[in-house]
């Protein structure tokens, strides 16, 4: 069970116990973490679960794929740390990722 | 108006078409999807009015479809008909991507949540302004006083005119949904471009005076300051602009209606909200699930593709229907319940998926929000006087009529 950390923009840390396999996104909406819309439920189809990765666990995620780099083109404020949390599947050698939420989504 | 429509379970499935549409005006549409979602969902059919096309009516293979944008494409057009040979106004909703994304891009930021900070005084003072206007005790047409006005109003700042031309931003978004392509069978062709040539003829004027001042916020200014987007030719001018007009116009107008529709169908509903004004922004994206102002979107096959165990082929014409996924129960509780509380609200298919989702959202969600938070504290109540009447389309789902009588 990775734990892991949500900041809101207004600088607020939410760390929750996530399921392995479950997406980054669905731990976030099953545990009530504000600033996360996931409009499409998951399907990399809207760009609502819109996250910054910090710096140092980067590297460990799988990279963003065709669609997801796409459809992060519809979000605002994209950087190069820019991912979709519902493509970022959770595993035990992800215990302790920390992300950072947008203003708002778009 | 009295065309006699076959009951949808008397006939073969294999003709079944909800295409044609007078079956929307007159809500007898439901029970046509109702069949096709449990019979066939990936159902294809020669329609005598629109030719061959695919009919996609659950929520999972609409959400698959619209987020398959190689394989689907949205050119030449995004709605059932053909379009009219010599008069194709290009515009990104119907184009793909490279050219797609970097026009999108050249026009997002008018409407981006950055932005909405910037727009919200502005639209409650405007909705103050209205509301304040409007006859406590007296029966009027909701959709002209309301929906339109307050519509009418932000568009016409969206594009940066003066605001007694907002009148003609409505007109020219009615002529432009009004096409035998979207099924409404009223105006003809010539009536259509000359409204058209009318809208594009307005607008260079606006192009030349912005061309030469400096940058705003306004979509006309973004457009010509864009390296992307400033050597348009005119037809694509007049194409992106009638996306814009429409995109802003006739969606946010039919959710403002349907609202006030919703809530006398759905009375607990209403004593629901009454009592808890913070179930709004919950209740804007419930009205906009339930509207579903843009009843469906066109693709073109650009390959074999299996949806849903059939196979569609290259070239096919595939129909995505929005106001069908909204109601599938597989996805959706209750689907044809108004529920202002519903968890999962947001869970709808209205704006589309993909890179062509809706681009307005989130001004066309604050703008509802902020209609019934201040009509909340105005009126203790809003009464439907007369069932709507509707707009003739399979595109819009639209009212041009809803009577009702507000209670101080």
């Amino acid at each position: 069970m990775p734990s892991v950390t949500y900041i809101e923009f207004d600088g607020t840390p939410h760390t929750v116990e996530a399921e392995n396999g479950s997406s980054l996104m669905q731990a976030a909406v099953d545990n009530e973490v504000p600033g996360i819309d996931a409009d499409c439920g998951g399907g990399c189809a809207c760009a609502t679960c819109h996250v910054y990765v910090d710096e140092v666990w980067i590297a460990k995620l799988n990279s963003a794929d065709v669609m997801e780099t796409s459809m992060l083109q519809l979000a605002e404020g994209v950087a190069a740390n820019s991912r979709l949390s519902c493509q970022i599947e959770l595993n035990d050698g992800l215990d302790g990722l920390t992300v950072h939420l947008p203003e708002s989504q778009h | 108006m009295n065309t006699p429509i076959a009951d949808p379970y008397s006939l073969p499935l294999d003709e079944l078409d909800p295409s044609a549409g007078v079956l929307f005006q007159r809500q007898l549409h439901w029970a046509y999807f109702e069949r096709l979602r449990k019979e066939d969902p990936v159902h294809f059919v020669d329609s005598e009015e629109f030719g061959p096309y695919w009919s996609i009516t659950k929520f999972k293979d609409i959400m698959f479809v619209d987020s398959h944008h190689n394989e689907f494409s949205s050119e030449p057009m995004i709605v059932i008909g053909e379009p009219d040979s010599d008069f194709i106004p290009p515009q990104f909703i119907a184009m793909d991507p490279p050219k797609h994304d970097v026009q999108r891009a050249a026009v997002a930021p008018a409407v981006a949540p950055k932005q909405l900070v910037e727009w919200e005084s502005l639209i409650r003072e405007r909705i103050q302004e209205v509301l304040d206007g409007l006859p406590v005790g007296e029966t009027f047409n909701w959709v002209d006083r309301v929906s339109i006005e307050l519509t009418g109003r932000m568009l016409a700042t969206l594009f940066g005119i003066p605001q007694e031309d907002r009148a003609k931003l409505t007109k020219w978004s009615d002529v432009a949904t009004s096409s035998p392509a979207v099924g409404m069978s009223g105006i003809s062709l010539e009536e259509r471009k000359a409204g058209l040539r009318e809208c594009l003829a307005y607008f260079t004027e606006v192009w030349n005076q912005r061309v030469n001042e400096p940058p705003a916020m306004d979509f006309i200014s973004l457009l010509a300051h864009n390296p992307d987007t400033r050597d348009m030719d005119p037809m694509e001018y007049l194409g992106n602009l009638l996306l814009l007009i429409v995109g802003g116009n006739d969606t946010t107008r039919n959710s403002m209606t349907g609202g006030v529709y919703a809530l006398n169908k759905f009375p607990e509903q209403f004593d629901k909200l009454k009592a808890d004004h913070s179930l709004i922004p919950n209740m804007v994206s419930e009205i906009i699930r339930w509207q579903t102002p843009l009843a469906h979107m066109r693709r073109l096959a650009t390959q074999d593709v299996e949806v849903g165990g059939k196979t569609i082929k290259k070239g096919d014409k595939v129909v995505m229907w929005y106001v069908s996924g909204n109601r599938d129960d597989e996805v959706i509780d209750s689907p044809n319940e108004f529920i202002i509380d519903r968890a999962r609200a947001r869970h709808h298919v209205s704006f589309g998926f993909g890179i062509h989702r809706c681009m307005g959202n989130r001004l066309g969600e604050m703008q509802l929000q902020i209609l019934w938070e201040e009509l909340l504290a105005r009126f203790s109540h809003i009464e439907v006087m007369a069932e709507p009447e509707r707009v003739e389309s399979n595109f819009v789902m639209g009212y041009t009529d809803l009577q009702v009588k507000l209670h101080a």
